[in-house]
């Protein structure tokens, strides 16, 4: 065998991108739900065989599940070990979602295929799609007030969907008869599948043209060099100890905020994200799972060092200490929905809160951090039909060294756009009053943060029930280094005439609704980053001309007379 | 108006294209049996006018003479990526004057939390009045027309030049906008007042907006040029009505393209890609993956059964989507500028920073330190320093080989000549996974296509690339450094319908769906008839955009004829679907998305054969050859012939390696290529095994 020069390794790395990002295409293209076809809420990657760590991941995947996969990957191949998966056969696809076995919420559903070279095992393909319905007492999943997993929808522990690449009808009819809208699930399975046979065609290509044995010492050396790559970014980061907290407004439940502490201790060429004194395990779904913990530090991570690859390599010097006993690390039966969309961003706020004392120069001030999920299920008379409806809104950007933040931004762990109001009128019984800049909700700073999104939905028809599963309302996004926070998140129901304002702030499940009732939501705006009073007081006036603010907001929050 | 005439053989017909860098034209003198004429002027960024009419001067043909011009030009794509705007402002429904600037909640790029975002029109030049319509088309809030006029008195005192009117569910009842634009109109000093369902008539109110406040934006600027350039054609002697490229690929006359001047955003492009159809065409290559290389950007395209593929959802940057049908063209962030370094990993990467035009690639003498594509290309021997065109001060092949060696070699363990190796290869290894993901890998078989390479730098690359993609030949054509010129000759009138269905085929009526491709028919063949040229014939296609009852996305699916049954349109539908994804699913339904027609004026056909000047081809192979030099493939020197592209024989056949070169372009054959040249002066490569 050839020694394994740069130039091969450089392409090898390439190629195995390359493998991933067609798999990503390949899934959303094919795919029927809106959430994975338009929001793209999935990804694929490509696992070890030995221990599933993580070998490649598809750029343009969803950022939440970086490194995700990795180890529900894990979890398959140990319990094909120990017997209580069965053993994997060519054109198997197991199919899991069960959070506490490596995963984020119930929605998220797994598969994962081997992929077999000379009648062994040579690597996994896996790959995450969020489903727009998994059962569970709440349409679409994200409940507000579940104290229990089982309410929370279908819980798949990994099992083979399709044998031998033939679907099993059994497994199949289990899941259609526990979800809503099953008739076109097929669809998403089918994508989802073909994804996965897609990146083995790619793969076998690449094997067949280089060998197997150069691809695996390949892989092993691009993981030497990815956490090469990792602790030569760290290096740079001034020896010592960042802290930061966030908070989630409440778990819906309890109306208590929950708290994320969080130590960073850069020491030589290591991180070590301590999370020792947050809250304990919460009664409502804003716990989250040791999976989605750790994938929302990575996630952080890359934000911020967008030019290390994904692969298990990068993530070997960024050391998590597994915050047990707290609500960053529930077990079995904690219920978690909230733990991808919402709690997954307070903890890359935190990290950023941290690393922006360390790295000035590149990280932001907190974004507005929340899917914004409101969801409306109704009835309409006209058409004589039930619907669920979903906004996601995006929010405010921090602040940075460069640049003002940017306005209504994506999540955090997304990159999903969110639907056009006139889709939103033609499909629902509702009608949007104004869709438009939450002027005032950029955090003051010498670069300010970027502004919201003020939107107002009356139910024109029939009777509904209003959900809410946001967050920041207690607290606005922190602004950075003398920067002042955005503007907190703010829903307000209008119902029969009167005022409601949830007692949760951001969440509340099942507020019943009529025919000219009317939701207002603001949603948070970006953190302000440095002094506010040395922003330029002509851009200040400029904001003004512009009336993203009040002549007295430019005198209250810079100090700016005009 | 002259009379109608067509730009038959016996017409003298030029194609002028305005590039970044340089003014290309090409003229055929039908009167002279074909004769053709070629000129490359520096682009007049000020005024591209002076430009086109430096370019017609160089050529020593009369411009009198010239029966028919053809213009491509990028007058609107500038003034959009530049934001050279002209003062536009909108009027929108009430409480929606935000939606340009919100967008639909997105960010640059998946990883990394900034970024920036700069509205077309600015807040300040948004205003709102009261009207509503429901999504059903209903009127809710009826327009307020004391509002509307005081909103454009106060834009037009704000010293806007152009205005837009958009919305709320327009497209499914324009009457709102309409009558606001009568209202406008009385108000408003010139013609510049677009409306947001005029140009799309699609739900999605921040695509459509945009789309409107382009056209708008851009209107004025267009306007100006379009005067501008036929006062000096005029002034020389030409006084025809001339046509422009659109970005649907076809050409429309100069007098009606700012209407609709959005779809001249993306000219340059479209008519390269229909240059690389008409040849290929002719050649009898029907499917071709297009791919122009430049320097900071490659754009690529595909084209099937000689048709390129029309999109109707272009970004052409962030978050500025120009929703008209236009030659899907895909832009990757890649080309000759991009710059290779060594990363903290001790990898090789190629990109995404790039040197541009300036200071540009080192070889380029301006002042370029890093390493680029274009420099590993000279360092190999496959560009010769005296082939390029836009050096200011020569830097020698030793000093860019010293570079290398400094900048990659040092950290990798390479020579400067290997160490340029790595990065070429692994350019056009990142290469062809970009063109992949826009075009075979959308369940196409690579082995059904042929690489056209064009531009400056397409060629250069080309053989490796499809080695790489799997696509077995090659096609350079005559002129690859004129080829959007010769797309401005080429093209024909082309007008595009698109109506909105979205229902499920179940349901569909079948004599409403051919009612309306009709209607498209009679739409495009009376604005055809209102052209100064006239057409040989009238070509109409008809194609479907279907999806799964559920789905988002949609495969555009060709129909045979207007008249569609429900049967054909599930059966063509299900056929498609299973050739893109290998999925069938006859669980479910299938649902009709939008009906498109297009209507071409099919121009008459123009003889390509004396692109290159058949007196000046040589007898044999061997007195083309202009030297023997060294050119590093695959690790290792050969010694390769070089051949003068314009000397060739015809019929020529030229084993790999070799090098051809020509005046704007180097085509590379590697080792086990074989070349043949056909009668229109085209280079066509088999590649060979690896």
């Amino acid at each position: 065998m050839a020694k394994l020069d740069t130039i091969t390794l450089s392409v090898l790395q390439a190629a195995l991108q390359q493998v991933c990002d067609e798999m990503d295409l390949t899934f959303s293209r094919a795919a029927f739900s809106p959430v994975i076809a338009e929001a793209n809420d999935r990804s694929d990657g490509i696992y070890s065989a030995v221990d599933g760590s993580l070998i490649a991941q598809g750029s343009q995947g969803l950022p939440v599940f970086v490194g995700v996969m990795q180890y529900s990957t894990k979890t398959v191949i140990e319990m094909i070990a120990d017997g209580r998966c069965l053993a994997p056969e060519p054109g198997d696809i197991y199919i899991v979602n069960d959070p506490y076995l490596g995963g984020t919420h119930l929605m998220d559903v797994r598969f994962v295929m081997p992929v077999y070279r000379g009648g062994k095992i040579f690597c996994w393909l896996s790959n995450t799609g969020h489903w727009p319905d998994i059962g569970g007492s709440v349409p679409g999943g994200f409940s507000a007030s579940a104290t229990a997993v089982e309410q929370e929808g279908l819980r798949l522990p990994p099992v083979k969907l399709f044998k031998k690449g033939v679907l099993d009808p059994e497994i199949y009819a289990i899941i259609c008869s526990n979800i809503r809208v099953a008739d076109q699930r097929i669809g998403d399975i089918r994508a989802q599948a073909a994804a996965l046979l897609i990146g083995q065609d790619r793969l076998n290509e690449i094997l067949d043209r280089y060998g197997d044995e150069t691809v695996v010492e390949a892989i092993a050396e691009l993981r030497r060099r990815a956490a090469e790559q990792m602790r030569a970014s760290i290096a740079v980061i001034p020896d010592g100890v960042y802290r930061s907290q966030a908070f989630v407004d409440s778990d819906g439940v309890v109306n208590e905020p929950l708290t994320i502490n969080l130590a960073i201790e850069k020491r030589g060429d290591t991180l070590t994200f301590d999370f020792g004194g947050s809250s304990k395990p919460c009664a409502g779904p804003m716990n989250s799972v040791l999976a989605t913990t750790l994938s929302s530090v990575y996630l952080a991570m890359r934000h911020i060092f967008p030019e290390v690859p994904i692969s298990a390599g990068a993530f070997e010097p960024l050391i998590v200490k597994r915050p047990e006993g707290t609500f960053l690390d529930a077990k079995y039966p904690r219920p978690v929905s909230g733990c991808a969309a919402e709690v997954s961003q307070r903890i890359a706020e935190a990290v950023f809160a941290a690393m922006v004392q360390a790295l000035p120069e590149k990280v932001t001030a907190a974004p507005a951090g929340s899917s914004g999920n409101f969801a409306l299920g109704g009835n309409d008379p006209a058409r004589g039909r039930d619907y669920v409806m979903y906004q996601i809104s995006g929010g405010g950007y921090g602040g940075n060294a460069g640049h003002d933040g940017l306005s209504n931004g994506c999540s955090t762990i997304g990159i999903s756009k969110s639907p056009p109001v006139e889709i939103m009128e033609q499909a629902f019984p509702v009608l949007y009053r104004h869709y438009a800049l939450r002027e005032g909700s950029g955090g003051a700073g010498r670069h300010r943060g970027g502004f919201g999104l003020a939107y107002e939905v009356e139910i024109l028809r029939g009777e509904a029930r209003a959900s809410f599963v946001m967050d920041h309302g207690r607290f606005g996004p922190q602004g950075a280094l003398g920067g002042r926070d955005g503007a907190p998140n703010s829903v307000t129901v209008f119902r029969g005439g009167q005022e409601h304002v949830p007692p949760h702030l951001s969440k509340e499940q099942d507020i019943a609704l009529k025919a000219g009732d009317r939701v207002r939501v603001g949603t948070p705006g970006g953190g302000g980053y440095g002094d506010p009073r040395q922003r330029d007081p002509k851009l200040v006036a400029e904001d003004v001309r512009l009336g993203y603010y009040t002549a007295e907001q430019a005198q209250e929050m810079f100090g700016v007379g005009l | 108006m002259d009379e109608k005439f067509s730009a038959s053989a016996g017409n003298v017909v030029a194609g002028i294209d305005v590039g970044g860098t340089f003014t290309d034209l090409l003229l055929i003198d039908g009167k002279a049996g074909g004769k053709v004429h070629i000129a490359k002027t520096p682009t007049t960024v000020e005024n591209q006018a002076f430009g086109v009419v430096a370019a017609l001067a160089a050529t020593g043909f009369p411009v009198d003479g010239i029966d028919l011009i053809v213009h491509g030009t990028t007058t609107t794509t500038n003034a959009v990526l530049e934001r050279h705007l002209a003062r536009t402002g909108m009027i929108t429904t009430r409480g929606f004057r935000d939606v340009i600037e919100l967008g639909r909640r997105t960010r640059p790029q998946a990883y990394g939390m900034t970024g920036t975002f700069v509205p077309v029109i600015p807040r300040d030049l948004r205003l709102e009045v009261s009207e509503r319509v429901e999504a059903s088309g209903a009127v809710r809030v009826a327009l307020d027309e004391a509002e509307m006029r005081d909103a454009v008195k106060s834009l037009l005192a704000a010293g806007c030049e152009s205005l837009v009117i958009h919305f709320l569910h327009s497209y499914a009842n324009p009457a709102h906008e309409r009558r606001a634009a009568e209202i406008a109109a009385e108000l408003w000093p010139n013609g510049h007042i677009t409306t947001g369902h005029a140009l799309l008539s699609e739900a999605r109110e921040f695509e459509r907006g945009v789309t409107a406040a382009v056209n708008a934006s851009v209107q004025p600027i267009l306007e100006r040029y379009v005067e501008r350039l036929r006062k000096e054609l005029a002034a020389k002697g030409y006084a025809r009505d001339f046509l422009i490229m659109n970005g649907n690929g076809g050409m429309i006359s100069a007098r009606f393209v700012t209407q609709e001047s959005a779809k001249t955003v993306m000219s340059g492009p479209a008519s390269g890609v229909i240059a690389a159809a008409y040849t290929g065409k002719r050649a009898g290559f029907g499917n071709l993956v297009t791919y122009d290389m430049g320097g900071t950007s490659t754009d690529v395209a595909l084209i099937r059964n000689a048709e390129p593929a029309v999109s109707n959802e272009i970004e052409i940057e962030y978050a500025m989507p120009i929703h008209v049908p236009m030659v899907a063209v895909h832009t990757v962030g890649a080309g000759g500028g991009s710059i290779a370094r060594v990363d903290a990993a001790g990898l090789i990467q190629i990109g995404p920073e790039s040197a541009g035009a300036n200071p540009g690639p080192i070889c380029y003498g301006r002042g370029g330190t890093e390493p680029t594509v274009t420099d590993a290309n000279l360092v190999l021997g496959r560009l010769a320093p005296k082939k390029l065109l836009a050096v200011d001060n020569p830097v020698t092949v030793e000093r860019v080989t010293a570079v290398f060696e400094d900048r990659i070699g040092k950290r990798t363990g390479l020579s400067g000549v290997e160490a340029a190796g790595a990065v070429l290869r692994l350019g056009n290894m990142k290469m062809a996974g970009a063109i992949r993901m826009v075009s075979v890998s959308r369940g196409h078989d690579p082995r059904d296509f042929a690489l056209f390479a064009f531009g400056g730098a397409g060629p250069l690359h080309a053989t490796a690339l499809a080695r790489e993609l799997g696509l077995p030949k090659v096609l350079v054509p005559a002129r690859p450094g004129i080829t959007n010129a010769l797309g401005c000759v080429v093209a024909d009138l082309r007008h595009d319908f698109v109506n909105t269905i979205n229902q499920p085929v179940g349901g569909l009526d079948e004599a409403g769906l051919r009612e309306i491709l009709e209607r498209h028919r009679n739409e495009g063949e009376a604005l055809i008839a209102k052209e100064a040229v006239k057409p040989d014939a009238i070509r109409v296609t008809h194609s479907a955009d279907m999806q799964f009852v559920g789905q988002t996305h949609i495969i555009n699916v060709p129909l045979p004829s207007s008249s569609v049954t429900r049967a054909t349109l599930q059966q063509l539908f299900e056929k498609a679907y299973f050739a893109r994804f290998k999925v069938e699913l006859p669980e479910i339904r299938a649902n009709l998305v939008n009906l498109n027609t297009s209507v071409t004026g099919v121009r008459p056909q123009i003889d390509l054969s004396r692109l290159i000047d058949p007196a000046g081809r040589a007898a044999t192979l061997e007195q083309a050859r202009r030297e023997i030099r060294p050119v590093w493939y695959h690790g290792t020197w050969h010694d390769t012939p070089v051949y003068a592209r314009e000397k060739l024989p015809l019929e020529a056949t030229i084993e790999g390696p070799a090098i051809l070169e020509q005046m704007d372009a180097t085509t590379v054959l590697e080792p086990g290529d074989h070349a043949r040249s056909d009668a229109d002066g085209n280079i066509i490569i088999d590649i060979g095994e690896a």
